[in-house]
């Protein structure tokens, strides 16, 4: 289908949002495609919680390259996290966490969590709107989607949506959004499939059935009235208040800490039973142009509260889950529209960047770091950026189908491309075994010659066969060439890279299954 | 005035209000005289027209109270033209394009598309009103003298229907209720044309006095046998279909004298031979006509439409009865009632703001209007007649179906206790409201090959100051809101909804200025679209949307 169809689609379908004491809310009228649902829909009840942090993540005061501390610490001398404060993680000696995040820390140690270094895509936008879109959407730098992956996901999960919907096999939203409107991620052809929780106190006003104050005015009582009738109109209300009364029991959860109170309604509702899929949550204030750390003391700070709600949240959210017996079900993963420069700025921050690191959890989570620590220049300068080495759409798409067994095919048909697959996720969670191609950290999979070179060099690199990508990044992360897009068989290829950019660093990335390599070219006059 | 003060009682009336229900009322029919500002015309604007554009808003802010309620009576300066022949094959001849209004019948089939015209035609009307209350009224005594095309079946009527309720509709009362009862439309609505002296038809005649004149209310004392003299009365009066008029024929009129009840003070019609017997009407409405139930009636009616359902006590006391007063002395000139409502301390009265449940009319039509929504011009009437049928149907689904009222006591919503106004708003006609807004601001009604959709920027362009985030929203609010939100709810609206959850204010002003300086760079657009979407799509979400 092409992507201006989904509007046309969209179009006739009868959408009925409405705010219940502000509770937002999401939902469509409709026609029956429940054997379209019996062919594809997945047995399992995997749910996705993603964590959204809104403003532009330092992935790189987050996740700190070890191996290239001195490299990292010049680039940021008034920013730097001073090495013996960065928390080590078991069996890594290239990669450490903020000190504020022991929580991850911890879980990582248990297994259960995956570091993604660089995750982005070519020719990244650096508005905050735009780059969000295109987080949203999947879409390329360069084209609109009116569709988001997650809603485009629901699609193919739950066809025809939203016509005969609610029904006995799905009673409930698919997709629930807190903190926000309705992310436009979950946009599938049938409109917005997500559901929006405009605030915890709405939350509790819905599931405990208080009402929000009005005046004792005619216009407090036409008020009261008109909010009666959109609670009666809200055909998740009863599901959710339903799902929500079974859980009586929850952890505390961390306090003046509002990622916390999010993740503790998810919790709630997935504790409850209701079925909904996709979650999403978000936290601002990562727009760290200025102050990211204290003067005196750089592991506190803006940027290292921030950092310590992620992982006090996300640790107390996935001990609640387990004490319910429910944290099989669940999945987490955090994202921001950007990360940062390497190089600090004059004001004790960081100005929009591009790649950044990644972190999902989870039980069936497989503990590893993903990529190499940034490949860092030996001087950052104020407009370099960390180079790409995985795609933010492989992620998705390895989400996708190793966390909610989506077909190849249908894969393709989410994420408009074929994007490289990484091992994210224990095949049990699929029942089938994904197998983890072993990748020694020293094999040089890609390389070039000369270095540095004029106009003309010749890059080397190695293919286990399938299919195999080799592109070239400027430092602004921008896509310059693609020397080779195919399907090989395994062997040792070379390819000539004759170009009239102008000097500079350059970086060569190989992508080949779910194993990527980046290197740094230098072109001089 | 803070508008979070129209929701709190002035410290003096609070004293006062103690033991009594704290939401009546305390003011009267005296001129207003506080704050005239941006509240106080809003207010002024949803009441009389549909919706306050904001280009209106401007307009009647550079004028006093005095003369933006006297301008807002004014009768409209142009006429519309005629609704013309938009479907296309019409087997009286008339061409597409051309008028309908003064050709044959023709048969049920073209009766029926001509229906369809008529009420585009009429959304097209009211979507481009003057700076007049003049529409607004049309719908009000539509209500008042509520007819069905269903039962009148001959489109021409219909118009012609509508036409005399226009003409009238800032006039003289007594007039108009002169008008209605021979006009041809109402004639056979109510079967007045077959009422003849051989067999009265009391139809029309128990209408006039219980819906149109005297009412129902406690006061209104009217007798069976008023109902039979009055039938009498106006026996003989019928249709003409050719030259589409109604007229009298004397043979068919009962010349005897009819006596009405004690409450008319036994007064007796004499009746009347030949062109005579039309003088009889005339003595009639004398009669009803001084009975001060009729001004206090019609003065409710005003009032229930105007300001709020409920009258309490007070609003009886200092506002009906001084205003039917007003309208009885007067002769029963309508623009000197409405003047005195409208310039009043009542009407101002905070506690009468924001409680008026929009009705399906004033809900669709007003949210175009405010939004400034496009649509083709009446002369592309092949793109036009769907655009404003297609808001018509949205208008019938939220049960509010122009020249088709339930039936001839009017839409429920005006008359029936306890609820009143809130009858328009239920689980099925709410969603349907928000769905409509919803693909306003969406994906727009797609018809006749345009697309009908609200451009945010329209609207938007008209503030005072929308690159800083704070005043857009305020600004926005003033005029889409009669109520005030809550700080919370504004920031929430500003940083989760327009900034899309960043916390910085001037990212939306860079993407305002960017859309300013290069306003043909559509990612600069597209972007600041996005975000007002995102905004208008919120407030439009929300129940104080539906608070006029």
């Amino acid at each position: 289908m092409k992507r201006r169809d989904f509007l046309k689609y969209t179009a006739p379908a009868a959408i009925l949002p409405s705010f219940i004491n502000g509770f937002a809310v999401k939902a469509f009228g409709g026609s029956p495609l429940l054997a379209a649902l019996e062919a594809t829909a997945t047995d399992n009840d995997h749910v996705l919680v993603m964590i959204q942090l809104n403003g532009g993540n330092d992935g790189l005061n987050m996740v700190i390259p070890l191996d290239q501390y001195d490299k990292y610490q010049a680039a940021r001398t008034n920013i730097a996290i001073p090495t013996g404060n960065v928390l080590k993680l078991t069996g890594q000696t290239k990669t450490g966490l903020h000190p504020a995040m022991t929580g991850l820390r911890d879980m990582y140690d248990d297994g259960h969590v995956s570091i993604i270094h660089s995750v982005g895509y070519p020719s990244p936008n650096f508005s905050h709107f735009r780059a969000t879109d295109i987080w949203l959407s999947g879409s390329d730098a360069n084209t609109v989607l009116e569709t988001g992956w997650g809603g485009r996901y629901l699609d193919t999960e739950y066809p025809g949506y939203p016509d005969a919907y609610p029904n006995a096999e799905m009673p409930d939203p698919l997709a629930i959004q807190i903190g926000s409107i309705v992310s436009p991620s979950f946009v599938g052809n049938g409109g917005n499939m997500g559901m929006a929780v405009t605030s915890a106190t709405d939350f509790y006003d819905l599931i405990e059935g208080r009402e929000q104050d009005v005046p004792n005015t005619r216009a407090g009582k036409e008020l009261k009235y008109i909010r009666l009738i959109q609670k009666q109109t809200n055909r998740f209300a009863d599901a959710i208040k339903a799902a929500a009364s079974k859980v009586t029991n929850q952890r505390t959860y961390p306090a003046n800490n509002y990622l916390g109170e999010q993740l503790k309604i998810v919790a709630r509702l997935v504790g409850g039973g209701l079925k909904t899929r996709l979650y999403m949550v978000s936290i601002g204030g990562f727009d760290t142009h200025a102050s990211q750390v204290n003067s005196g003391d750089t592991t506190t700070g803006s940027h290292a509260q921030l950092l310590k709600n992620i992982s006090d949240a996300v640790r107390t959210f996935t001990e609640d889950l387990r004490d319910m017996k429910k944290s099989q079900r669940v999945v987490g993963m955090t994202f921001s529209e950007f990360g940062r420069r390497i190089k600090s700025n004059g004001s004790m921050g960081t100005d929009h960047g591009a790649s950044a690191p990644m972190i999902i959890f989870g039980d069936y989570v497989n503990q590893q770091v993903l990529g190499n620590t940034p490949t860092m220049p030996d001087a950052a300068s104020a407009i370099d950026n960390i180079p790409m080495q995985y795609d933010f759409r492989s992620v998705y798409a390895s989400l996708l189908e190793q966390w909610f067994c989506v077909k190849p095919a249908d894969l393709n048909t989410i994420m408009l491309n074929n994007y490289q697959s990484l091992p994210l996720i224990n095949g049990l969670a699929c029942s089938v075994v994904t197998g983890v191609p072993g990748v020694n950290d020293d094999d040089v999979l890609v390389t070039n010659y000369p270095n540095p070179f004029t106009r003309k060099t010749v890059v080397s690199y190695k293919s286990r066969g399938g299919h195999t990508m080799l592109q070239v990044f400027d430092t602004m992360g921008r896509l310059m060439a693609t020397l080779t897009d195919r399907v090989h068989v395994a062997g040792n290829y070379t390819v000539d890279f004759e170009t009239d950019l102008p000097a500079g660093v350059y970086y060569i990335r190989l992508q080949n299954g779910a194993v990527q390599q980046v290197r740094t070219m230098l072109k001089v006059r | 005035m803070d508008r979070r003060d129209f929701l709190t009682l002035a410290p003096s009336r609070k004293k006062t209000a103690k033991k009594v229900n704290t939401s009546r009322t305390f003011s009267g029919l005296n001129p207003y005289t506080g704050e005239w500002g941006r509240a106080q015309v809003v207010h002024l604007l949803k009441r009389c027209m549909f919706g306050a554009a904001p280009a209106d808003v401007k307009h009647f802010e550079a004028m006093t109270l005095d003369q933006a309620v006297d301008a807002l009576l004014q009768p409209n300066a142009n006429t519309p033209a005629p609704p013309v022949n938009n479907y296309g094959a019409d087997t009286t001849g008339v061409a597409a394009g051309a008028p309908w209004v003064l050709a044959p019948e023709g048969d049920e089939d073209l009766n029926d598309d001509r229906r369809a015209s008529y009420k585009a035609w009429w959304t097209g009307v009211m979507l481009n009103q003057e700076r007049t209350m003049h529409e607004k009224l049309v719908l009000f005594w539509h209500n008042h003298f509520a007819t069905e095309t269903q039962t009148i079946g001959d489109a021409r009527f219909m118009y012609k229907h509508n036409v005399m309720l226009r003409n009238n509709a800032l006039g003289n009362f007594k007039t108009l209720a002169k008008e209605v009862t021979i006009d041809p439309g109402m004639l056979v609505y109510l079967n007045g044309y077959l009422n003849e002296k051989t067999a009265a038809d009391e139809n029309y005649a128990r209408e006039l006095l219980e819906l149109f004149t005297c009412g129902k209310g406690p006061d209104s004392l009217y007798q069976e046998e008023d109902v039979r003299a009055a039938a009498h009365v106006l026996t003989g009066y019928k249709v003409d279909k050719v030259a589409i008029t109604s007229y009298f024929d004397a043979t068919k009129h009962d010349i005897t004298n009819k006596q009405f009840s004690s409450w008319f003070s036994n007064k007796v019609i004499t009746g009347k031979t030949g062109e005579m017997g039309t003088t009889e009407l005339d003595d009639m409405l004398g009669i009803i006509f001084q009975q001060h139930e009729v001004a206090k009636f019609i003065c409710r009616k005003f009032y229930q439409f105007f300001i709020y359902y409920e009258i309490d006590q007070n609003a009886e006391e200092n506002v009906i009865t001084p205003l039917a007063d007003i309208f009885r002395t007067g002769n029963y000139e309508i623009k000197p009632l409405l003047a005195a409502l409208l310039k009043s301390e009542h009407f101002y009265d905070p506690l009468n703001m924001s409680c008026l449940i929009k009705s399906p009319v004033d809900f669709t039509v007003g949210l175009c209007r405010e939004f400034g929504v496009q649509f083709a011009p009446a002369a592309n009437y092949a793109q036009a007649y769907p655009q404003w049928r297609a808001l018509q149907n949205a208008a019938a689904t939220q049960q509010q179906n122009i020249g088709d009222p339930p039936g001839v006591s009017g839409w429920d919503a005006y008359y029936l206790a306890p609820q009143f106004h809130e009858l328009w708003i239920n689980t099925d006609t709410l969603p349907k409201r928000t769905s409509m807004a919803d693909r306003l601001i969406t994906t727009g009604f797609s018809s006749g090959g345009a697309t009908l959709q609200i451009d945010p920027l329209i609207f938007t362009e008209q503030l005072a100051d929308p690159s800083d985030p704070v005043a857009l929203i305020n600004d926005a609010l003033s005029i889409l809101y009669r109520m005030g939100i809550s700080d919370a709810m504004k920031t929430y609206l500003k940083t989760n909804i327009l900034l899309k959850n960043q916390n910085q204010d001037y990212y939306w002003t860079q993407a305002w200025n960017a859309y300013k300086a290069a306003p043909g760079d559509a990612m600069a657009r597209g972007l600041v679209v996005s975000m007002l979407k995102d905004l208008y799509h919120a407030i439009m979400n929300m129940s104080e949307y539906h608070l006029a």
